[in-house]
């Protein structure tokens, strides 16, 4: 028996509707533990490079992480991978909610699904009888209307559904999966789905998740509990409320947006309103909030309540998190009512927060440069809200200028040309970004916007403050209870750091420091990605539960497996370099490693310059950003090596 | 019979503070599981969230006593809006639906309260549930002597199969299955 995780994943082959039950390898669990890493693997041994992202070669692996399902509070993400038809590279993005346990509880780590069906399908899997049933009746139902309907089909409420939108379905490469109470946004992955012709996958689960070392793995996560209730009394002083506690930025119990509103830019990423938030404003999206607001809601195994039930009068109930209710209200300068209004649209078609308002308000800029006329946007109202909704519709449908703006600005800017490329101005990688344009360049900014495989802020930075406190005293407290720390060194290179003079921004922390900083915050979230644990509970926020000191114990007591420090730090750095390998692969390079021109007004090349070489050499990356045989035999990655060797990568750069 | 003062335990739910987490499940399955913690299942569990998160229906319901007989109760609740079904408050292991029952087998299943000795504290369920929708509550109460001893698992499980397969079979079974 395997412990911690199942030991068999499914596969599906939906273009010649096959079915397997298929027993994995221990040997992949201790290399790369489960989650990303195992999805890592799986996409390397198996998608070909050179494969298109809408094409029956493509992978779509649903994973959950090794420790998903077990007791251990707030593991329940499920990882999505697969190749962005968008960013051209490996797209792999995570979603909470119940999805991944159930599936454990059904009997399986993964889905795997490779192929393309040609009518839209749904897989029904439901402990050991797997099914791929017809979807027509479900075509073009949103997201959230198809898991209803599902259930109501199959007549249980218990059963979990990841499902697409519309979006989804006419291949928006900004797509989302979407499972009611959470979503995997980021990289195209409901486009994939929808080229696949999969419009949902329901799972329903009963059976055992065993551990193998049950009463030691109970107090791990009785102290985990413990912590969090501690973290709940004692937030994090002179940090911006969304920062001080636990979980996601707890945008839907939190009305105080002064932070988002007056330090992010609004429109294409274009205006930051440093006076937006008035007193005023507080008083009436507190309203807006409280009045749509049902009820706080969590996800699988978890006390933090960063979701919500939203109700708008005369709108069909949807699920939000987290910060999707600014990023339409600020590309549209509009209101929160707006915002709250737009994303119950925006859920049901199934569309990414970050890109879909971008693209939009990229669109109507270029209306107002002339770019683009008023006949490209027939029928178009005058007000901004109204701009947005026709847009969403256009978008979604691929109509008109539409089928332009669902392919994110880069590809957009390229197909309109005209001088269009200019106004796309906030992507990595062909990726939109979160809307935050800065003065000084930020040395652990630059890099993890730069490297960063995720190609998402929020999913590389967490654990070190984003700025230091403004007194020495203030951050010798903070450093005082920081036992998450893997090195002392850290506390230090806090403690140093000052909001201005020498010792800050840009050249402090200095190089080196930067890089360890960064290593340390995107070790934690390849953690988590393997693990399946919520980065709300670790990677994210300062001072977390979980990490690099009680993990190991976790691991041990869960799989039965030898596991400890360093041997968990190594298995991250195995995880981090397969994802560059996987992009590399893709054709990714240093000239590739960049954040968005305008990001920052101070820039400073030469300083630059010297932050990718040092991380590239911390990392075993050569200078061009390719893991060196020695790093990748390090890390029992040779065959990655052998493949780099065979394509010339290593000689022709 | 004779009246004695006995110590009550219930628990107090409050379902509005419930989101819906299925810690109390979770934990639930897990301390029942053989060895205890090695395992968590909540189709096992003995609290089950009656959940309907886009009707904003969040009823946390403990296993109650094992039923033969599925009652005539099919009238329909509505509450601050909400509608539930009957069988959405009824704590019994009932022939209609696969709540509270083990999942392999079909036996019923019972909240115990996590009786335990030493006695914990409070029930797991509770212990884990940091919304605060499950309260713990001890009261001293007169009531009527029990002149039956409390049934077990066992009991409880074998009083189902009787109900189902009548009382000679299982007995023949048994006794076959005794033979060495």
């Amino acid at each position: 028996m395997r412990y911690g995780e199942i030991g068999f994943d499914l596969e599906v082959d939906l273009s010649r509707g096959s079915i397997d039950r298929v027993e994995t390898d221990p040997k992949d669990t201790r290399l790369y533990l489960g989650g990303l890493g195992t999805n890592a693997k799986i996409m390397w041994d198996r998608v070909p490079p050179g494969t298109e992202a809408f094409s029956e070669d493509n992978l779509l692996i649903f994973g959950t992480g090794l420790l998903c399902g077990t007791g251990a509070p707030g593991c329940n993400r499920t990882i999505l991978s697969t190749l962005s038809p968008q960013t051209k590279l490996m797209a792999y993005s995570m979603m909470g909610g119940f999805w991944a346990p159930e599936l454990k509880y059904a009997g399986y780590d993964k889905v795997i699904i490779r192929g393309q069906s040609e009518q839209l399908v749904y897989l029904w899997i439901n402990n050991d009888k797997v099914e791929i049933r017809d979807a027509s009746h479900l075509k073009g139902l949103g997201a959230t209307e198809t898991s209803e309907a599902i259930r109501r089909e199959l007549k249980d409420p218990d059963i979990q559904v990841a499902a697409i939108g519309l979006a989804g379905e006419n291949r928006v490469f900004y797509a989302s999966v979407e499972q009611g109470r959470s979503s995997a946004s980021r990289g195209g992955i409901g486009a994939v789905m929808g080229d696949k012709g999969l419009k949902a996958v329901a799972v329903r689960g009963t059976k055992d998740i065993n551990v193998a070392d049950p009463a030691k793995y109970m107090d791990l996560c009785n102290d985990v509990l413990k912590y969090i209730k501690y973290r709940e009394d004692h937030p994090i002083p002179g940090v911006p409320p969304i920062l001080q506690g636990l979980g996601s930025p707890q945008e839907m119990k939190i009305a105080d947006e002064q932070w988002h509103t007056t330090s992010f830019m609004w429109g294409n990423s274009r205006t930051r309103r440093k006076d937006f938030w008035t007193h005023e404003i507080e008083e009436k999206w507190k309203e807006t909030q409280e009045n749509v607001r049902t009820r706080l809601i969590s996800c699988h195994n978890c006390p933090m309540k960063c979701g919500a039930t939203i109700s708008v009068p005369g709108l069909p109930t949807y699920m939000m998190k987290c910060y999707s209710k600014l990023t339409y209200t600020m590309a549209a300068f509009s209101d929160l009512d707006f915002g709250f209004k737009i994303a119950q649209k925006a859920t049901e078609y199934g569309l990414d927060g970050f890109s879909a308002p971008q693209a939009m308000a990229f669109g109507l800029e270029l209306l107002e440069a002339g770019i683009l006329t008023d006949a490209d946007f027939p029928g178009m109202p005058a007000d901004n809200e109204g701009r947005f909704f026709y847009l969403i519709e256009q978008i979604v449908r691929r109509e008109g200028i539409g089928d332009y703006l669902a392919d994110g600005t880069y590809w957009a800017a390229r197909r309109i040309g005209r001088g269009a490329e200019k106004f796309d101005h906030n992507t990595i990688k062909k990726h939109e970004q979160l809307p935050l344009k800065l003065g000084m360049l930020n040395p652990v900014y630059y890099l993890m916007y730069s490297t960063g495989e995720k190609i998402n802020i929020t999913q590389i930075e967490g654990q070190f403050p984003q700025e230091p406190a403004a007194t020495r005293e203030a951050r010798e407290e903070f450093v005082k209870d920081w036992i998450q720390v893997p090195d002392e060194k850290f506390k230090k290179y806090y403690v140093d750091w000052e909001p201005r003079g020498e010792m800050s921004n840009p050249y402090y922390p200095t190089v080196e420091a930067s890089c360890d900083i960064v290593d340390w915050m995107e070790k934690m979230h390849y953690i988590d990605d393997a693990l399946g644990m919520c980065a709300g509970l670790s990677s994210f926020p300062l001072k977390p539960p979980y990490h690099i000191h009680n993990y190991p114990d976790f691991i041990r007591a869960a799989t039965g497996m030898e596991m400890d420090k360093d041997a968990l730090w190594k298995a991250a750095t195995r995880n981090r370099t397969l994802m560059r390998a996987l992009n590399v692969r893709c054709g990714m390079r240093r000239s590739d490693d960049k954040p968005p021109e305008d990001h920052w007004k101070k820039r400073f090349p030469e300083l630059e310059k010297q932050l990718l070489d040092q991380y590239y050499k911390l990392k075993g990356f050569n200078d061009q950003g390719v893991p060196t045989k020695e790093s990748l035999h390090e890390l029992e990655l040779d065959y990655v090596a052998e493949e780099f060797e065979q394509k010339g990568i290593y000689s022709n750069g | 019979m004779a009246k004695i003062m006995k110590i009550v335990k219930s628990i107090t739910i409050d379902a509005d503070k419930c989101n819906g987490c299925k810690a109390c499940e979770v934990i639930c399955s897990s301390w029942h599981a053989s060895p205890r913690y090695s395992s968590n299942n909540p189709a096992r569990s003995r609290i089950r969230i009656v959940r309907s998160p886009l009707r904003d229906i969040y009823l946390p319901v403990y296993a109650g006593e094992y039923t033969a007989a599925e009652c005539t109760g099919r009238d329909k609740y509505i509450l601050d809006g909400k509608e539930y079904a009957e069988c959405d408050f009824c704590r019994a292991s009932c022939p209609s639906r696969d709540l509270f029952k083990e999942p392999d087998s079909g036996l019923p299943l019972k909240c115990d309260m996590c009786e335990e000795t030493p006695a914990l504290d409070k029930p797991k369920c509770v212990e884990w549930c940091l919304a605060e929708a499950l309260i713990y509550v001890e009261r001293e109460e007169e009531v009527e002597e029990e002149d039956k001893p409390q049934l077990g698992d066992v009991e409880i499980g074998i009083g189902s199969m009787i109900d189902k397969f009548g009382l000679q079979q299982v007995l023949d079974t048994i006794a076959r299955m005794a033979k060495p």
